[in-house]
């Protein structure tokens, strides 16, 4: 697939209350329009739905919006676009990951990221979650990144967030190429 | 000696089966001198399969040397290899010469025990684990059609606990 230069790389982001059919949907109506897809991230937050979409189109934002636009606007999304610069096939590579989970109270993603930001981490992926019961939240969350001040670095911003209560365990990524 | 050009996916020829290597010659040991330059020649190679090179015989190279600290019989030329027994699981990261720009988390045997010939015909047995295990188990698995593409597990769930890093 090659790119037609011409052509705009927009972000898109659709989020609303989830149903099934949606992904269909939208993508549906993408091909139709002439969009071409990028990466992207769709799945379900609580009881919401979410959709970000690296889109290529040859129109504007305002025509990308008139073909997504109808489609949003009947399965109950907003809708929100921005012009972007794509960079696609240009991949970083994690070498490490790092899980935590702990009984859930303010401030764990903040304290966390906080110490691995300053120990040189430059978060890739990260996904979290509440698990648990209502009376007893657990907050579980995995970070995939790019240790760019080494290991050790992170072990010691970890052994802080350790003391405090809060689990974590570091695993280094090392990709096989074969 | 040359480096030779690796077939991409979606080439449809990495998905097809290879033959068992039946002559043992100097043609062969040519091929396996090139194919190891070709392995060498790749940023971060560890491994290579003859199919990835369009030559669909039952080839692997793999030398895991460039990892230190761990268990490993550094190079190996692998002809006609059999896993004969498979023990232990473990969740890896994996990418491919033959799948650029793209690496994927893949479950692979801990353990395993293999028979392969060298490029004289002299059958070996080898006893591996970890990481050297993951590459062989990659490589073979180009002998059968297969990519890391074909085993990906999700990114986002752990399955399988793996070995902390202290």
């Amino acid at each position: 697939m090659t790119a037609d230069h011409k052509d705009k790389w927009y972000m898109l982001t659709l989020v609303g209350e989830d149903q099934p059919g949606i992904v269909a949907h939208v993508s549906a109506a993408l091909y139709e329009g002439g969009c071409y897809l990028g990466e992207t991230s769709m799945m379900r937050l609580g009881g919401n739905f979410t959709i970000m979409m690296m889109v290529r189109y040859a129109g504007t934002a305002h025509g990308l919006q008139e073909v997504v636009g109808g489609v949003a606007e009947s399965l109950g999304l907003r809708l929100h676009i921005d012009p972007i610069q794509a960079h696609l096939h240009d991949h970083r590579l994690p070498d490490v990951r790092i899980s935590v989970y702990g009984a859930d109270r303010a401030g764990i993603l903040a304290k966390v990221t906080g110490a691995l930001a300053e120990a040189g981490l430059d978060i890739l992926d990260l996904e979290s979650d509440v698990a648990g019961t209502e009376e007893e939240p657990v907050y579980v969350m995995h970070i995939e990144g790019h240790a760019a001040e080494g290991i050790p670095a992170l072990e010691s911003a970890l052994e802080i967030v350790r003391n405090e209560g809060i689990q974590a365990t570091l695993q280094q990524v090392d990709t096989l190429i074969g | 000696m040359a480096v030779l050009e690796i077939l991409q996916y979606p080439d449809p020829r990495l998905k097809q089966t290879s033959r068992p290597v039946e002559r043992f010659d100097d043609a062969l040991r040519r091929f396996v001198t090139d194919l190891e330059e070709t392995m060498r020649a790749g940023p971060g190679g560890v491994g290579i399969a003859a199919p990835q090179v369009a030559r669909f015989e039952r080839i692997v190279i793999v030398d895991v040397s460039v990892k230190r600290g761990i268990r490993q019989h550094g190079r190996l030329v692998l002809i006609n290899p059999e896993i004969t027994e498979w023990e232990g699981m473990s969740t890896g990261r994996e990418g491919c010469m033959s799948v650029p720009d793209y690496t994927g988390n893949v479950i692979r045997a801990e353990r395993i025990r293999l028979a392969a010939s060298d490029e004289f015909g002299e059958r070996r047995e080898y006893e591996m684990e970890g990481y050297e295990a993951r590459a062989v188990q990659h490589e073979i698995d180009h002998l059968d059609g297969l990519l890391f593409l074909d085993r990906l597990v999700s990114k986002r769930h752990d399955l399988f606990r793996r070995k902390t890093y202290r």
